[in-house]
């Protein structure tokens, strides 16, 4: 469980975050959503520790972020795993150095252990067989497959995703918005997704929060969304006038409404 | 604009702080120490050939000018290219090459990973990025670059002797015999510092930049063009201080 508590973010006079709280749950997908400018980003960079809090408290489980010292935080950053919204795969590195990189930094495994963990870690991802690639002679899809195997390859107990889906077509938005759900209850792991994707929030929000002009605007279950009469949600989610009618559709058919 | 100046020399020297930290593990440190010694020293050792070459030839040329009609022995030719190659030509010749090739290169290198958000990924794995991306490059440049200016040295030595054959006027044996003249080893010594301190500023200059870039493409190569200008300039006055220093 990661717990954001009273969390501000200024950049000079701007202030992005305004008092966030909000409890990113053990064993769920949590989203955060929100429009471009929302501060979705900076929120995911102060809950993961690459950008520091203007005020407030992040606590992995009973550990504050805040507080810790150099070497509880690098304890902590074993724990922890990100996929990053342009993967930031090593343009040098081949799929299996890139995936071998955090076990050759950190652990000092065999080779053949190592290996081993990257097999298993594709074969998660169904990415087996690539291991001498190049990040660039993979497709994007393929490329954020990898960025998940090496995020999940030391068994992390809390995984970050920034735009997983950005620049991907629906159906292999939705396959890794699934392999992201599946690790989450696999691996029983506390996930944070950054999207503005509905897909996603449609099918895997098991905790949303979404933010709005840097504070907390709704959160709740992906099965509350369709109802909910929340203004800000409303606009977000159902934004096109397709999605719109989709959704008057949808609830002309609920026998309860 | 002072404040800026002030700014960046004291967030250059608190980097230094990060960079200076106990390796997580050496064997990944030596694997790119090993890595980006190729990358500086093979990469570059043809440049500077080429230029070292024409440096010693056109010393040569320039002092066989100079010395036309004048008491001055003709053997002096030999002593002054490579008195003139060991004490300066070599190496801040070699050094401003290197800043350019070198340092654009580094900071570019660098300023990409910050750019597609390598240097966060790392961070987030627990890397040390200050300490794994910078400390392998000065530790290799501070190997690679007194190589280089040795090679340097004696290509640009050989530069003056073919063009000093090549002029008619002056025979092999009187450039061979100024070369034997007046032999201070204590000059020697005097290259291999420069080339040690000309490397470490280099080096750390080009790191900082790239390390510290924000923006895009526009910002990256803006870095890029201040870390080859800022390293030359540091370059040239410390290569003032050690002369200063060394030959007081």
């Amino acid at each position: 469980m990661i717990r954001a508590e009273g969390i501000y973010k200024s950049f000079a006079d701007l202030e992005v975050l305004k008092g966030i709280d909000f409890t990113f749950e053990s064993g769920k997908t949590n989203l955060i959503i929100g429009k471009s400018g929302a501060g979705k980003t900076v929120l995911l960079k102060i809950l993961v520790g690459l950008l520091n809090a203007t005020e407030g408290h992040v606590w992995y489980d009973d550990r504050d972020l805040c507080k810790m010292s150099k070497n509880e935080l690098l304890d902590l950053r074993m724990e922890v795993g990100m996929l990053f919204q342009g993967n930031a795969l090593f343009d040098s590195m081949t799929v299996e150095e890139n995936i071998r990189f955090p076990m050759d930094m950190f652990t000092n495994r065999t080779y053949n252990e190592k290996l081993d963990r990257v097999n298993y870690c594709l074969e998660r991802v169904n990415m087996e067989g690539i291991n001498n690639k190049y990040p660039s002679e993979i497709s994007g899809g393929m490329q954020k497959r990898v960025g998940i195997a090496r995020a999940i390859v030391l068994n992390p107990k809390y995984l970050f995703a920034d735009e997983p889906n950005s620049g991907l077509d629906p159906k292999t938005a939705i396959k890794i918005d699934e392999l992201l759900l599946d690790i989450t209850k696999d691996n029983d792991i506390t996930t944070i997704i950054n999207t503005h994707d509905m897909n996603s929030v449609m099918e895997i929000g098991e905790n949303i929060c979404l933010l709005h002009e840097g504070r907390l605007a709704w959160q709740g279950h992906k099965d509350e969304v369709l109802e909910n009469t929340n203004e800000t949600l409303q606009d977000f989610i159902f934004a096109s006038p397709f999605l719109q009618r989709l959704k008057e559709r949808a609830l002309s058919k609920t026998p309860n409404s | 604009m002072k404040l800026n100046i002030l700014y960046h020399i004291g967030r250059y020297v608190q980097w230094h702080g990060m960079i200076y930290r106990f390796p997580e593990k050496w064997s990944m440190y030596y694997k790119e120490t090993i890595r980006q010694m190729h990358s500086i020293g093979v990469g570059s050792i043809m440049i500077i050939f080429v230029v070292s070459f024409f440096i010693g030839a056109v010393t040569a040329v320039q002092f066989i000018y100079q010395l036309d009609g004048t008491f001055i022995p003709r053997y002096y030719i030999g002593y002054i290219v490579r008195d003139m190659s060991i004490i300066e030509l070599a190496a801040t010749f070699s050094s401003i090459i290197l800043a350019g090739k070198v340092g654009s290169n580094i900071a570019s290198e660098i300023g990409g990973m910050r750019q597609k958000e390598h240097i966060d990924a790392m961070e987030i794995m627990g890397v040390n990025t200050a300490s794994y991306l910078v400390l392998p490059k000065i530790i290799a440049a501070l190997i690679v670059i007194p190589l280089l200016i040795s090679i340097a040295a004696f290509v640009s030595i050989g530069g003056g002797y073919i063009a000093t054959l090549y002029s008619g006027s002056f025979s092999s044996e009187e450039f061979i015999q100024g070369l034997r003249s007046f032999f201070e080893p204590y000059n020697v010594f005097m290259m291999y510092v420069k080339a040690v301190v000309f490397a470490y500023i280099l080096t750390s200059i080009a790191c900082y930049q790239g390390y510290f870039v924000k923006g895009g493409s526009i910002e990256l190569g803006q870095a890029s063009t201040r870390a080859v200008v800022f390293g030359i300039i540091v370059i040239l006055i410390a290569d003032y201080i050690i002369a200063v220093l060394l030959t007081g």
